[in-house]
């Protein structure tokens, strides 16, 4: 069945109330009956629940084949937690039929990709997939199609029970013996730990895996004991040095500084710039330095930020410093300056991937957002972004919070250059869509701009301020007037992989592609 | 033209191409790897065979590692292999003649 971007679903998808992709807002006023987990009562007292080894805290929780295990990428690149884990509940205990949901996974998980060859891992649930096991998915060796959700489709789903957590593993910068974790004070710290509270909570395990433990009680506390079975110290969480960058520098390159400044333009174009008002952008070189002008912006008009959100890193903990930015509000950290603020800088706080971005529960931040600048792999002439797949059809990305942001903002704006080496980023059809184009405002590459004609009132301020822009049709065209005019991917019928909207509606699937070979003459 | 040794032009740098050609008997031998195959590799191939075919080079093995270069990219960096293949790269290259 089509969906309301135009993508074909496959019928069999469609079972236990899955529908396709209607439009944003589609489950507005709709209810939700959500899964409590089934959990063990520790009513005799415990001094401690530390553990020995992950498997005796496997065995502890009843781990058994068939389970499904989750975890958070809050030590992103420099995580040793899933793999670790992974390790010995298949090659020590002889798990198998293991679903993996994690917030996400990245090339840290390169060994899981072998399980899933093995046919022991059979179903992953995530927003990033990238690496051998992005390979491995998208050659069509998992079991089970991949389910790809942003940050806010996660916690909805977990939630509402679509998916069902035995065993919650929580990598801990830091925790007391009996499982307050904080993401701060020990060797390998990552900041926020988001990502990990709605596991913590409607998973019937949970298990603590750290490095650093400290003194009882470790408050104020991300994860809390409450919800913890039992607490395992190992040697290392992960790598500090791919866990958070030294600084996220701004981008020097004029071509990148040149698409920030008209970003902020944009922004200071519309009738929400005003005092109060509040702010994403991503960490892409461009989304990144919209940030310096748009300071520059806010000086000329006398005006302050009132909020920001999202993953954070040193140029806004800098703007909360300076006193130009009122609340700085905390899902993931991305460098050290962030890592090294949230709780301390006064202003600067944690906040659950529920709380972020979920969009079933009443009312989480991204949709009080007035402005989000987001990057793009691909965005095609009906504003649909895709930032999962590459131009080969390969898993390689993750939707994060894109969906969600571009779904709640009042103005989303992707920033993204006309051109990647011969990729055109701006295009007839993205590979896939994994943000719709109903919720995607406006375009601006390094060739111009574009307004999505679903936004009159846009078009006005931009006219008005006299930023000039043009069709993204003309983009599009001038893009391949560079690159040349991309062959269409050819794929297999088998699905790899099922893209969910936030909202639960299926908004695409991705397909085995098939082996490329260069036709004869 | 002819090849009369092994010349190599162009870099693995992104947005490049790296051009080999090798003497070779019986026609035109094209091996062809690029990061952007899937979509672009029809176009690639014609690039390449195109400028050969302009240059009168029948008679080649040809390797050509893409990494997203532009078509006038790789126009340039097969122009050149041949040229030095031939000991032209340095004097007596057609401006405005086959190269174009």
């Amino acid at each position: 069945m089509k969906n309301a971007v135009g993508r074909d679903i496959p019928e069999y998808l469609l079972v236990n109330g899955k529908e396709v992709y209607q439009g944003k807002n589609y489950m507005d006023g709709k209810y939700l009956q959500k899964a409590a987990p089934r959990t063990r009562r520790y009513e005799a007292p415990q001094e401690s629940k530390l553990v020995d080894s992950i498997r005796a805290a496997l065995e502890q929780c009843g781990a058994k084949s068939g389970m499904t295990f989750s975890f958070h990428h809050h030590l992103r690149d420099g995580d040793f937690v899933v793999n670790q884990v992974m390790k010995v509940a298949i090659e020590e205990m002889g798990l198998e039929d293991i679903t993996i949901a994690a917030s996400s996974l990245g090339n840290a998980h390169d060994p899981i990709a072998n399980y899933i060859e093995q046919g022991k891992v059979v179903g992953i649930q995530t927003s990033g997939i990238r690496g051998r096991m992005g390979e491995v998915v998208s050659a069509g060796k998992l079991k089970t199609p991949a389910i790809i959700r942003s940050h806010g489709g996660r916690p909805r789903a977990i939630e509402g029970g679509e998916v069902h957590i035995d065993i919650a593993f929580i990598a801990a910068p830091t925790s007391d013996c009996v499982g307050n974790c904080r993401g701060i004070g020990g060797k390998s710290n990552c900041g926020s730990m988001g990502y990990a509270m709605t596991d913590a909570k409607y998973a019937d395990h949970v298990v603590v895996v750290t490095d650093c433990l400290v003194d009882f009680p470790n408050m104020p506390a991300s994860v809390e004991a409450i919800d913890v079975d039992a607490v395992v110290v190992v040697d290392s969480i992960g790598n500090p040095k791919k866990i958070a960058s030294a600084a996220a520098r701004i981008s020097q390159n004029p071509r990148d500084l040149m698409m920030a400044e008209n970003v902020a333009k944009v922004i200071a174009a519309t009738p929400w710039f005003k005092d109060g008002f509040s702010f994403q952008t991503g960490v892409g070189g461009p989304s990144l330095a919209a940030n310096l002008f748009l300071e520059k912006y806010m000086d000329e008009r006398g005006i302050k930020m009132g909020w920001a959100i999202g993953g954070i890193c040193g140029p806004m903990v800098e703007l909360l410093k300076k006193g130009k930015v009122g609340k700085v509000i905390d899902v993931q950290d991305f460098d050290l300056d962030a890592v090294n603020s949230i709780n301390q800088t006064p202003g600067h706080y944690e906040m659950s991937a529920s709380q972020y971005a979920n969009p079933a529960n009443k009312g989480a931040f991204v949709n009080k957002l007035d402005f989000v600048v987001l990057a793009a792999l691909e965005i095609d002439t009906g504003f649909n972004v895709n930032v999962l797949t590459g131009s080969d059809g390969v898993l390689r990305g993750a939707p994060g919070g894109h969906p969600d942001t571009a779904a709640g903002s009042k103005v989303c704006i992707i920033v993204t250059p006309l051109t990647r080496g011969r990729m055109a980023t701006v295009c007839e059809h993205v590979v896939t869509v994994t943000t719709p184009g109903d919720c995607v405002d406006v375009l601006v590459t390094d060739y111009g701009i574009a307004v999505n004609p679903l936004r009159p009132d846009l078009i006005e301020c931009l006219d008005k301020a006299g930023i000039p822009h043009v069709t993204i049709e003309s983009l599009k065209e001038k893009a391949y007037s560079l690159v040349g005019r991309p062959d269409d991917l050819e794929w297999e019928d088998k699905v790899v992989a099922v893209l969910e909207a936030r909202d639960g509606t299926i908004l695409d699937v991705v397909r085995k592609i098939k082996p490329y070979t260069l036709p004869e003459d | 033209m002819e090849i009369l040794k092994p010349a190599m032009a162009g870099t693995l740098e992104s947005s490049d191409a790296q051009v080999t050609v090798e003497p070779m008997d019986g026609g035109i031998q094209l091996s062809l790897q690029s990061s952007v195959m899937n979509q672009y590799g029809r176009q690639i191939r014609e690039t390449v065979l195109e400028t050969l075919d302009r240059l009168e080079v029948k008679n080649a093995k040809v390797t050509v590692v893409d990494k997203g270069a532009l078509d006038c990219t790789l126009k340039a960096r097969v122009e050149c292999a041949v040229f030095r293949s031939c000991g032209q790269s340095a004097a007596n290259i057609p401006w405005g003649g086959a190269v174009r």
